[in-house]
């Protein structure tokens, strides 16, 4: 061994490095984009859902019976002229109450979902991220509203207020943002001890800084896929309360459908199912990519 | 005599535990002079992370607090600065190095965006120019292709790439000093050499002073000019690093030595077989009134079980806390 093969073993690594291909730089999103488009029932979910949204926001402008005209005898069964699905018992459509009604399901599905991720959302990063009373206060809260019956504290809120799409959707947000509080604090608890926090701390990110540009993005994924999964939720719940009664009786939705043709299930089968249909179809469309998100997303389940 | 960078004046440092109050540093002195590195070294729980963590004012509080003491960066007492005053002097003035490279990233942002974010922060320039700077910074860590790497997340890099870019986090605000919370702990050996070495170049250029903590003395004699001994969250010993390896005034300072294989220059000297230390660190909540060391030293009188020995000086610039000095007996 001489000196200079000495100093060139020094100097090596560098250049072994510099040599070493560099890989292609994938961004983690794009990645997650590839993971979910290789899972086909996820894929299937998705072209689903985009049917699902051509067909109640595209489709209205086409199709433009009035979902609350007499358009046909009542109760014709599917098939019959002027009713490709049939009629109800006061003689409306019921294409035209599912390509216009759907808009106003699809809208309090999404909407209540919303609100029950900001409300999650919120209790339960800062209760994960302060921990102390802060966590206390705030999960004694979340306890109590995941205590309450969801159905009758929602039929509750309804009935006090007018039944319109707004009061529906506040209602089932407002019961339903428990599970994202919890499943948001358990993350910001895991993930505001790990190291890269102190890091950031130690170059003085503030703490706002913090939970949004640091612990979110890596809370991500989990949310994202509980945030899916509740749209399926307040959809059913939307035509849940429906079906007891408690929708916009101005406005069209399938769950309002459902409602209001209960009695006549025995004798014109179509005017509960062909609704039912489509809320099934949609959620399970939803829920689909709900779990090729979580999947895609999830980087325990990517190598099955 | 010149005027110490930053100087840690009788801190003391306590957690809640369950099982009562945990003094974790008790009476520490420390000083960092312009342009040199101090190492600080012990075993685990010894308080060094703590001292590093008091110095940057992130020891949880609570659980943790600051009980007594001062921690005066250039004369101001950063422990009785506001928080405001702490968010500038954090990543600016004084920055740091975690132990674990692995982790210590945030895995969704890019590295640059990471090193950008400091310089964001502290330096009102814009995000091309942050961008900029930062690339400048992966190139100054040895990070070869930065503009490519610069793209990269911290999951496409090794550990040691990892640690270089903690390293151009860490530098990119030009900080005074710069604290190394046992960087090179978790890496290969090879990749140790390689950011020691870095750690060197680099704070020739920048004059930053480094606080280098380890368990290892081996790092201590390669890297460190003075070093600090803990022990139990208290000073045990400190001194020239040269002084203190072949001139131990504490039998712990020498069970350290005692348990590192050969760090005599000279290879033909005749060598010392390995040694350890019985025992571990005595749980913090139930520390005695004596020497902490005592149920472990060999070297123990009765005294040392009930009275604190005071500090000692023992040469130049070397002071120890023992009382076989005091009796004369080393």
């Amino acid at each position: 061994m001489s000196a200079a093969d000495n100093s060139q073993s020094q100097d090596a690594p560098p250049t072994f490095e510099a040599a070493y291909e560099i890989p292609d730089i994938e961004h983690p999103l794009r990645e997650a984009a590839r993971m979910f488009a290789r899972n086909k029932a996820a894929v299937g979910g998705l072209i689903l859902l985009v049917g699902i949204l051509i067909l109640t926001l595209l489709v209205p402008f086409f199709y433009t019976v009035d979902p609350f005209d007499l358009v046909w005898a009542p109760l014709s069964p599917p098939g019959t002229e002027n009713a490709l699905f049939g009629t109800d018992y006061l003689g409306r459509d019921i294409l035209a109450g599912i390509v216009h009604g759907g808009s106003a399901t699809l809208a309090v599905g999404a909407s209540a979902a919303l609100l029950a991720v900001v409300i999650g959302l919120s209790v339960g990063s800062l209760a994960g991220y302060y921990g102390g009373w802060v966590d206390e206060v705030l999960m004694r809260i979340t306890e109590f509203f995941q205590v309450l019956p969801t159905l009758l504290f929602a039929m509750v809120i309804v009935a006090l207020f007018k039944p319109s799409v707004a009061t529906v959707a506040f209602a089932i947000g407002v019961v339903s943002w428990t599970a994202v509080a919890r499943l948001a604090r358990s993350e910001f608890l895991r993930i505001r001890s790990l190291d890269y926090i102190k890091a950031a701390r130690s170059i003085s990110s503030s703490n706002r800084r913090i939970i949004w540009f640091v612990i979110l993005p890596n809370a991500m994924p989990p949310l994202v896929v509980q945030a899916t999964l509740a749209v399926g939720g307040a959809i059913l719940f939307e035509a849940g309360l429906s079906f007891l009664g408690l929708a916009d009786p101005n406005v069209m939705s399938w769950g309002f459908m459902i409602g209001s043709s209960r009695d006549y299930l025995m004798d014109a089968w179509w005017t509960v199912t062909i609704p039912g249909i489509f809320i099934f179809l949609t959620v399970l469309a939803v829920s689909l990519i709900g779990d090729g998100l979580n999947d895609a997303t999830n980087p325990k389940l990517r190598e099955r | 005599m010149v005027e110490p960078l930053l100087e840690i004046k009788d801190l003391r440092v306590e957690f809640d535990t369950r099982d009562g109050v945990a003094t974790v540093i008790d009476g520490l002195d420390i000083s960092l002079y312009p342009g040199e590195i101090l190492g600080i070294v012990g075993e685990s729980g010894c308080g060094k992370s703590m001292t590093a963590l008091s110095v940057m004012r992130l020891v949880p509080v609570p659980p943790g607090r600051i009980a007594k003491g001062t921690i005066r960066l250039q004369g101001e007492d950063l422990l009785q600065a506001s928080e405001k005053r702490m968010r500038e002097v954090r990543g600016n003035a004084i920055s740091m190095i975690f132990q674990e490279p692995m982790t210590s990233l945030n895995p969704v942002f890019s590295v640059g965006d990471q090193i950008a974010e400091t310089i964001l922060l502290h330096e009102g320039v814009g995000k091309r120019v942050a961008w900029q700077r930062a690339v400048e910074m992966l190139d100054a860590v040895g990070i070869p292709a930065p503009e490519i790497r610069a793209r990269e997340y911290p999951h496409q890099m090794s550990g040691g790439m990892r640690q270089r870019v903690m390293i151009a986090m860490a530098l990119a605000c030009q900080p005074r000093v710069l604290i190394a919370d046992e960087p090179t702990t978790a890496l290969d050996v090879t990749v140790q050499a390689q950011i020691f070495d870095l750690l060197k170049d680099l704070q020739e250029k920048t004059g930053a002073v480094i606080m280098l903590i380890t368990h290892d003395m081996g790092a201590i004699a390669e890297m460190a000019q003075r070093v600090v001994v803990m022990y139990a969250g208290r000073k045990v010993e400190d001194g020239p690093v040269d002084e203190i390896l072949t001139n131990p005034k504490h039998p712990y300072t020498a069970g350290l030595i005692g348990c590192v294989p050969h760090l005599s220059v000279n290879p033909t000297e005749e060598r010392l077989p390995l040694t350890d230390i019985p025992g571990v660190v005595p749980p913090l909540t139930r520390l005695g009134k004596g020497c902490p060391f005592a149920p472990r030293c060999v070297k123990a009188l009765d005294k040392c079980g009930w009275e604190m020995p005071p500090q000692s000086v023992v040469g130049e610039d070397h002071r120890a806390s023992c009382w076989l000095i005091e009796n004369d007996e080393i």
